[in-house]
């Protein structure tokens, strides 16, 4: 069999990153392979990527893609603005970060909330296992109501559920999906990439180690169960020449902000991907019945990001030449005359 | 009198026939929120403007309005600008602290007040001038509700009078103020007006104090620590920002703010050659500056004490991680909220070792605006160059008050972007390493992303040379070395301290930031009060150059003065001196909120030399703290 190539000449192996040292069956190592995938399908140059992740297991994550690519292990629940920083550094960057459960929903609950606010162009992935793996299986605050802990230990909060806030808070792109489920997931991850703005993507990512048992609602048996899948997503990136029969009703055709298009079929006659309350109301319902539902789940893909809020120059600011970042001897003349 | 001050009085009152010219402090006590504030500014900007040296300083409450403010202006020939512990002109509009200010004058001081508080006969060893503030205003402004805003005016004029401050510069001074508002200027114009024609009508001049024009502001600048910075973050070419509010130091990315969008907007585009970003919190605002230093902007953030508390955890993961970024710390009073809107330096000893495990930073320390403006092109050629956090460590006096100043220059040199690694060097290093030590001066060489060079892995956890994951003993032990290595490489990079040898002096001081403009002065009164010579030495930065120990070696008796009450500089020698030199340094400590003032530092100095008693110094109890509301 022929090597693959992708459309900028690359095969798959400067995709891959280090070898994993997370626990064998980690759903957080299936993560990482379709993001490989992903951007190796999208033929993506990798010196362009930042990978970014706070502190956990699946923060480790970032080591095992992309080996090309620059990467930023930053503080736990703070990778949202070391990302945000880098973005407004650098504005033709692409970022993909890597959180926890815990590391978002927890400890760094305040900064998710705030990027998700500022649509900052992320691509920002919650390995979600309900559960603290590095510490040691700890219940995490997407843990849901009535999960049990190995030790059995009941939780008896309520889970915060990311998808339904980063909504509310105008993420432009939100999805949840299970990774398990290697075909939604790597087109979720594809379209996102064409995606300009805040993509949230929750994925469901068992913990074999601390969380995968009987009575844990975020184990393996129990996602297979109870995943709701939306309906299919294809998508159709905006190099391929291929067009998508439907019948009209059925599918909602999304154009995304490279031009790729995204062909989401309706689960429900009155379900609209493109409307908020919609999104939230499917969620909840879901949550209710004691499923979660899997797919794309809003997107708004004209919404302006934090970039174009800010009216930066086009070029990345980092390396604007000095004629540009100081203002002239005029300027400090003015200045100096208005002060005396 | 703010709290802190005290007098006492036993003095006959002073022949009236006394001029004292342009020697003076002027204490103006009313309530914040009370629109005195123009009145002030410009009482400040027209003695500026007659070619006298002065400074302002407001010292004021933890709340929006209606609590005690009390703004000092200090008129000195000889160009001593620090605070001066003794009011000489009282202008008395609280009517809740009148009675306390008024008792902790020194005799023969001169007392403007509104008439209805009647203070006259509180004191015989006073010079009292009474004003009926509302009658005047009532004349000159028509509208009921735009008095309260004008009345303060009346003082300025009243002053002008009194002092000799001349009313055309008022005027100017006014309208520089108030810019394009017309209708404020000429409301203002009229109090100011109708206060000069009741002095020269009702009051008979009977203290001493005078402004006579000067050339000494000649060319000169008046501006806050703040603005400076901002200037100085502009002219470094700042490209990210990322802030959260807090006092003292909002006004310096506010101001930054200003500046940039009329300096820095792209004129053929209309575009930004910056972001700035009011973060949800400190500890974002500083992960915001390191993702943006990391991917090789020029990024910085400024704040206050607690704000320091918060980035604690972040400023580890950029020492260890090497990420480059500049912090303003523009210091409060602490612990805690402490007093939020008096002056301290009081974060020297946390901001230096800020984080857990080993780690240490660079600071540098300035003393006045121009330094402000300077340090701030410093920091962040030093952020680059040694791939770290730079704190400067200025604070509330310096960065909320206005002062006088040279107009600053225009920067001369190019950026130092400090050891990027391009193709050509790395062709010539063959292997590269991020944290490889390739030149011996403990700097790395780094590459940002998107620059199609090699890409590495950023973190916090342990790593060796070419950034990979190492739980290592040997590779960690090597790294930590190699950053003491850098930070032994800073010392001959930073700012070197300012040295005012004095052979055969008896004493030597050393001082940073705002305490120098009271040692400055307080050298003088060493000599003329007790034929005392001591030598100055002042720190600009840390870490130490090699100047700190040989000065000390210098002297037999070295007095760290600061304000603080831990003595935190002298804390951060005795960690690197060595023990005899240590063995000479003593502390001169202030850390009551207000600035520093030389009375306090020459008093405190002739005590612990044995030339004064404690006893002899003027008695220092004071008296109800201001009840601060807001933080
Ligand atoms: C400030 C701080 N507090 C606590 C920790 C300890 N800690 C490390 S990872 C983690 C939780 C990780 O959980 P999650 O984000 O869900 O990731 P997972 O390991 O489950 O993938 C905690 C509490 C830390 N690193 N930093
Ligand atoms: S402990 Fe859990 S989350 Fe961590 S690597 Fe193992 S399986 Fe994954």
């Amino acid at each position: 069999m022929a090597t693959k190539i992708n459309r900028i000449g690359l095969e798959m192996q400067p995709y891959r990153g280090g070898k994993t040292t997370l626990c064998a069956g980690c759903g957080h190592n299936a993560i990482s392979e379709r993001i490989v995938d992903a951007f190796f399908e999208m033929g993506v140059d990798s010196s362009q990527v930042v990978k970014l992740s706070g502190i956990g297991c699946s923060s480790k994550s970032p080591a095992y893609f992309l080996g090309g690519a620059h990467g930023f292990n930053a503080v736990h629940g703070r990778m949202p603005s070391v990302g945000t920083g880098a973005m407004l550094a650098n504005r033709k960057l692409i970022a993909i970060g890597v959180s926890g459960d815990g590391d978002t929903g927890a400890i760094g609950i305040g900064q998710f909330v705030h990027l998700m606010r500022r649509n900052v162009p992320i691509i920002y992935i919650i390995e979600d296992n309900g559960c603290y793996g590095l510490t040691k299986g700890q219940f995490s605050p997407t843990a849901d109501l009535g999960s049990t802990l190995k030790t059995g230990i009941v939780n008896d909060l309520p889970p915060i559920d990311t998808c339904a806030l980063a909504i509310q808070l105008g993420a432009s792109f939100v999805a949840r999906s299970f990774s398990g489920d290697k075909k939604q997931l790597l087109s979720i991850l594809k379209a996102s990439l064409s995606h300009r703005g805040t993509c949230m993507i929750d994925v469901i990512s068992p913990c074999v180690t601390f969380n995968d048992h009987e009575g844990s609602t975020k184990s393996y048996a129990y996602a297979k169960e109870h995943d709701e899948v939306l309906g299919e997503v294809s998508f159709v990136p905006f190099f391929e020449d291929i067009s998508v029969d439907y019948d009209p009703g059925t599918t909602k055709e999304v154009e995304l902000h490279d031009g790729s298009k995204l062909y989401l079929k309706k689960v429900a006659e009155d379900y609209d991907p493109t409307n908020k309350f919609e999104a939230s109301r499917l969620i909840h319902e879901a949550a209710r019945r004691g499923e979660f539902a899997t797919g794309i789940l809003y997107i708004e893909p004209d919404k302006d990001d934090f970039v174009t809020l800010l009216n930066l120059v086009d070029e990345p600011l980092a390396t604007l030449p000095l004629e540009r970042t100081r203002p002239g001897r005029e300027a400090l003349d003015e200045i100096m005359e208005s002060l005396r | 009198m703010p709290p802190g001050d005290a007098a006492v009085h036993e003095a006959a009152p002073q022949p009236a026939t006394r001029r004292i010219v342009n020697d003076f402090s002027i204490q103006v006590a009313t309530v914040n929120g009370s629109g005195s504030q123009t009145a002030n500014l410009v009482l400040l900007r027209s003695i500026f403007q007659m070619g006298v040296p002065v400074s302002g300083k407001n010292m004021f409450p933890s709340n929006i309005a209606g609590l005690p403010t009390w703004f000092t202006i200090r008129a000195n020939k000889d160009g001593f600008i620090g605070r001066k512990k003794e009011v000489d002109f009282l202008v008395a509009m609280n009517p809740e602290t009148a009675r306390e200010d008024v008792l902790s004058l020194e005799p023969g001081a001169a007392v403007l007040y509104d008439a209805p508080l009647k203070l006259k006969d509180l004191r015989q060893d006073l010079v009292f001038y009474s004003v009926p503030y509302d009658k005047i205003v009532a004349e000159v402004c028509k509208d009921a509700k735009l008095r309260r805003l004008v009345k303060n005016m009346i003082y300025d004029g009243v002053l002008s009078k009194l002092l000799g401050v001349d009313m055309g510069q008022m005027e100017a001074a006014l309208r520089k103020q108030l810019g394009p508002k017309v209708k404020a200027i000429e409301l203002n114009l009229g109090a100011l007006k109708a206060g000069f024609e009741f002095a020269e009508h009702h009051l008979e001049k009977q203290d001493p104090y005078v402004v006579e024009p000067m050339t000494k502001t000649a060319g000169m600048i008046l501006v806050e620590g703040n603005a400076a910075g901002a200037l100085g973050c502009m002219m470094a070419g700042v490209t990210v920002v990322a802030w959260y509010p807090i006092t003292p130091s909002s006004s310096l990315p506010e101001t930054l703010i200003g500046y940039m969008k009329k300096y820095r907007v792209d004129k053929a585009t209309g575009k930004a050659t910056f972001a700035i970003v009011q973060a949800e919190d400190e500890i974002a605002s500083i992960g915001m500056v390191i993702g943006a230093g990391w991917a090789g902007a020029r990024a910085m953030t400024s704040t206050a004490g607690p704000g320091i508390s918060l980035m604690s955890e972040f400023a580890g993961l950029a020492y260890y991680a090497e990420v480059p970024g500049v912090v303003f710390d523009i210091q409060r009073v602490g612990p805690s909220t402490g007093l939020p809107t008096r002056t301290a330096q009081g974060d020297m000893l946390t901001t230096a070792m800020v984080s857990h495990g080993d780690t240490k930073h660079i600071m540098l320390i300035p003393a006045s605006v121009q330094e402000c403006y300077t340090m701030a092109m410093d920091a962040f050629d030093l952020a680059e160059r040694f791939q770290t956090l730079v704190f400067v460590m200025s604070d509330l006096d310096l960065g909320m008050n206005s002062w006088m100043s040279d107009p600053f220059p225009y920067p001369d040199t190019p950026l130092d972007r400090g050891k990027l690694l391009d193709k050509a060097t790395l062709e010539r290093l063959g292997e590269w390493g991020r944290y490889m030590d390739v030149d011996g001066d403990g700097i790395p060489y780094r590459t940002i992303p998107g620059d199609g060079l090699p890409a590495y892995f950023t973190r916090g956890s342990g790593h060796n040379e070419k950034g990979q994951y190492s739980e290592r003993p040997d590779d960690y032990v090597k790294n930590l070395d190699r950053l003491v290595r850098k930070f032994e490489t800073a010392r001959q990079y930073v700012p070197r301290p300012e040295v005012l040898d004095e052979p055969g002096a008896d004493i030597a001081i050393i001082g940073y930031g705002t305490s120098h403009w009271a040692i400055d002065e307080s050298l003088g009164q060493l000599r003329e009060e007790a034929g005392m010579r001591a030598a100055y030495l002042r720190l600009r930065a840390y870490p130490f150059t090699d100047d700190l120990g040989t000065f000390i070696d210098r002297y037999q008796r070295v007095y760290v003065v600061e304000q603080n009450r831990d003595a935190q500089m002298l804390g951060l020698m005795r960690l690197e001196l060595s023990s005899d030199r240590i063995a000479k340094l003593r502390s001169v400590l202030h850390y009551n909120g207000l600035p520093i003032d030389a009375r306090s530092v020459t008093d405190d100095l002739l005590v612990q030399e044995g030339r004064k008693t404690k006893e002899s110094l003027h008695a220092g109890v004071i008296a109800a703290g201001v009840q601060a509301g807001g933080e």
